[in-house]
């Protein structure tokens, strides 16, 4: 299927699914879904730099946060609208991911995955000192009135966004990979030498990685304080969005858009489901385990085992 | 006489005090066939990494084709005709073998096509010409991770071959295979000849570089100690001398 | 300025040093020697912070004569890790991307289980010589970064005398620069690599150990300690020791600096500037291999 049409299936399908579900009449579903499909994007997004490019980012938060706080920072200074805040958001992400690229990316794999690792400390750090922004305390972000576009609320205008930007997020993604440019990053994760040897221009393609990366998971926070109305560092920062990104798209499977969407839903909603019946935190230590089991036994995740089952089939 | 397309001058590379290339002046003309050989670590490889750019020469020039490139990016040199297989293949483990050759053919070759530019719909068709030319076209939907040795090197020149080169450098493509298996690899060398492409053969078995080489290059720890026609090197005492000791 | 300002703050800065060599030495060890990227290391020393302050709880001993007791159940549990590292990724040669990851999942499973355990709150033990100040004229010695740094470097000295002097020590140098070399000496170059980390992982729980008693521990200043320990190894250079010292020396008085002058919000901030300078021009760092 060319791109452009599975831009334009991509778009119907998320439509139609986005309209049938406005009619769910549980409120809950609404927030749930919300945070699945925030998990959708980041998981995509990281696997754009760590699935089809082979470099890791464990800085995923510090992106989100540039995101998150874009908004608030655009919210108390001009009140701007919900769509300036993507746009700058995803553009402040974005170049920020150039820029440690830039200095990072030169080098080995693991000397980006290490400063990625710091960022994120380091623009908590930042995001606490800066009281413009709420500091440690945390910033209000509130909706006045009633919801554009005639929503039933808020809550299920911004779910709406967030399907639609998830849906952008898949369709940048299967661009990026079933191009020119995907097979040159396939090829930078496979043999960087050898991809050099052939005429890619590994510096360059890595640099639009990372920018597309980065910037999608400042797209992800960009609503987060209209949803939430409080933002804090402690929850913007939360392990939660850290490990998350990496393990969805690792037991999901790496080498496609499709394995990313699946490790979000599947995981996403486990998580959604432990939070409710057990405790928060050992969900987390849930997640940490299936990665770690994953990674280790699985390493083509569940997008592997179809394609092993298929093999299996054509003999 | 065909113009002279590649000249390394003077070209120095050392790791410390330890001189891997001493002053090494190289010459390779439009279309010629040159051997490069030498005992090991005397700097083959080494020179081929400086002529490609994956390491950087620290005295020296390296023009190709009329450019200085001796400060451009690996995949710029490669992008302007340079190509090279690795002594030990380096296939894109991931990618079909078809997949393979995509890449030099959109990346490398596109560049300078001019009009002749491979676009992506396209791309497939010309990698399996390629694939027919190296006997590999029956194994163009395998993995390339799972291929056998001699399958291998025929891919890691196919993909050289694929980048479309004015001149291509080919690194030992040959160790360890059977005689037969040698002499494939030697009459697709030879067929580069017929597109007009330059080939620098670096190998060990003697009979391959004698019977594919116009010219023969020797280098010794560092230095090049002989360059003429097969029959004056091989008699050449100091080219003996490197190879058998005092 | 203030002169007993600035002299308290390179002091700090020097005992702090001491202390972050220690923190250092093992990455110094899995990434400079063994070319394992064992981000999970931070996770060790807060383990080790942990396991410190519950066998203080209990016998009321003081952390660190309890840690050098504590380092063989490290040294085992870091030859489990190699081992499961080794087998599931070197030997296939999948580390660089999937071994980053599975590193990242146990730091992160160490932190979730420490949290579940004992919650965020911040601990810190108290010894008998916490309170002491020693002083010399304008410059005050807190006795609780006195004695773990002084502590630190001996075990940093001890282990660079052990690499260099002893035949496994020499063997662990050797598995990074030609492996071959080694069988051929009849030397299995995984289990010197598997001790080696086993080694690197004991310096972790010991570190801890020195951890609780200078500052208080929550689970997850582990990331904190991420940026900080490679910093201090990218500086000096991957695979020196001695440069692991310079680069702890040169990060400890300037997170000292930075925290007197700027406050100690920052500090973590100094870290990550100095990783990013140093990555962005010297890559080798100032003496590495």
């Amino acid at each position: 299927m060319s791109n452009r049409r599975f831009a334009i299936t991509a778009f119907v399908v998320a439509i139609a699914l986005i309209g049938a579900s406005l009619a769910i009449e549980n409120a809950y579903f609404f927030t749930a879904a919300y945070g699945v499909l925030v998990f959708v994007i980041l998981a995509t997004a990281w696997n754009i730099l760590g699935g089809y490019t082979g470099y890791v980012n464990f800085g995923t938060p510090a992106f989100f946060a540039i995101g998150a706080y874009t908004t608030v920072f655009l919210y108390n200074a001009f009140q701007a609208p919900l769509i300036v805040d993507i746009v700058c958001g995803t553009a402040v992400a974005g170049l920020a991911g150039l820029a440690v690229g830039y200095l990072t990316l030169r080098l080995r794999g693991v000397f980006f995955a290490i400063a990625t690792l710091a960022l994120a400390v380091v623009m908590l750090t930042f995001v606490v000192n800066w009281e413009y922004v709420g500091g440690a305390r945390g910033a209000y972000v509130i909706t006045r009135g009633d919801a554009p576009f005639g929503f039933a609320s808020w809550k299920h205008y911004l779910y709406v966004v967030i399907a639609v930007l998830a849906t952008v997020a898949i369709v940048v993604a299967r661009l990026l990979e079933r191009s020119k440019i995907g097979r040159g990053l396939a090829a930078i994760r496979d043999d960087e030498l050898a991809a050099e040897c052939a005429g890619v221009p590994t510096l360059r393609l890595k640099l639009l990685s990372a920018a597309t990366s980065c910037g999608l998971m400042g797209m992800a926070g960009t609503t987060y304080p209209y949803f939430y109305a409080y933002t804090e560092p402690l929850s913007i920062f939360s392990l939660s969005y850290a490990v998350n990104s990496i393990a969805m798209p690792m037991i999901g499977g790496m080498t496609s858009w499709v394995g990313p969407l699946i490790g979000a839903l599947l995981l996403g909603t486990l998580q959604q489901l432990v939070q409710v019946t057990i405790a928060s935190d050992l969900n987390l230590l849930i997640t940490g385990l299936l990665l770690v089991l994953f990674v280790t036994l699985a390493p083509n995740g569940i997008l592997g085992w179809f394609d092993a089952w298929k093999r299996r089939r054509k003999r | 006489m065909a113009g002279v397309l590649l000249q390394a001058s003077g070209v120095t590379k050392h790791f410390g005090g330890f001189y891997a290339l001493d002053k090494v002046d190289l010459e390779v003309r439009e279309g010629e066939r040159l051997g490069l050989i030498g005992p090991n670590g005397s700097g083959k490889t080494t020179l081929v990494n400086c002529i490609t750019g994956t390491l950087r020469h620290d005295e020296g020039t390296v023009r190709f084709n009329g450019h200085d490139i001796s400060r451009l990016a690996t995949h710029g040199r490669i992008r302007l005709g340079l190509a090279r297989s690795f002594q030990i293949p380096k296939p894109f483990a991931s990618m079909s073998v078809v997949d393979n050759l995509r890449v030099p053919l959109l990346y490398a070759a596109s560049a300078h096509a001019g009009a002749a530019k491979v676009s992506e719909a396209r791309s497939r068709e010309e990698a399996m010409v390629i694939l027919r030319e190296v006997g590999l076209e029956e194994k163009a939907e395998e993995r390339s991770g799972g291929l056998t040795q001699v399958d291998m090197r025929k891919l890691e020149l196919a993909r050289a071959m694929a980048s479309r080169p004015k001149l291509l450098i080919s690194d030992e493509a040959m160790a360890g295979l059977s005689s037969s298996e040698v002499d494939d690899i030697i009459t697709l060398l030879l067929k580069m000849k017929d597109r007009g492409v330059a080939v620098i053969m670096i190998e060990h078995i003697m009979r391959a570089v004698m019977r594919f080489s116009e010219r023969v290059a020797v280098l010794d720890a560092g230095k090049k100690i002989a360059d003429g026609s097969p029959q004056e090197v091989v008699a050449n005492p100091d080219v003996q001398r490197a190879y058998l000791g005092e | 300025m203030d002169s007993a300002l600035f002299l308290n703050a390179v002091v700090a800065g020097l005992l702090l040093a001491g202390f972050y060599a220690a923190v250092a030495v093992g990455i110094s060890i899995s990434f400079g020697m063994l070319d394992v990227v064992n981000i999970a290391h931070p996770g060790f020393i807060i383990l080790g912070s942990y396991v410190a302050l519950m066998v203080h709880q209990w016998l009321g001993v003081d952390p660190i004569a309890i840690s050098v007791v504590l380092s063989p159940l490290f040294f085992v549990l870091g030859m489990a890790l190699y081992r499961v590292f080794y087998l599931a990724f070197e030997r296939r040669g999948q580390e660089s991307l999937r071994g980053l990851a599975f590193f990242f999942g146990i730091l992160f499973i160490t932190e979730v289980v420490l949290i579940l355990i004992y919650g965020v709150d911040y601990q810190l033990v108290k010894t008998a010589y916490s309170e002491t100040v020693w002083r010399l004229g304008e410059v005050g010695f807190p006795l609780r970064l006195l004695v773990p740094c002084v502590v630190s470097v001996v075990m940093v000295l001890g282990v660079q005398l052990f690499l260099n002097r002893t035949f496994f020590g020499r063997a662990v140098l050797a598995v990074s620069q030609d492996q071959l070399a080694l069988r051929i000496m009849g030397v299995n170059p995984v289990k010197v690599k598997e001790l080696a980390f086993a080694l690197s992982i004991a310096t972790a729980g010991v570190a801890g150990a020195f951890l609780i008693v200078i500052q208080p521990v929550q689970p997850s200043i582990g990331r904190e300690f991420i940026g900080l320990a490679f910093a201090i190894c990218v500086l000096g250079g991957l695979g020196s020791l001695y440069g692991t010292l310079v680069g702890a020396v040169i990060l400890g008085v300037a997170e000292s600096f930075t925290a007197t002058y700027f406050g100690p919000s920052w500090a973590p901030a100094v870290s990550f500037g100095l990783l990013l300078l140093t990555l962005a021009f010297r890559p080798a760092g100032l003496f590495g291999r």
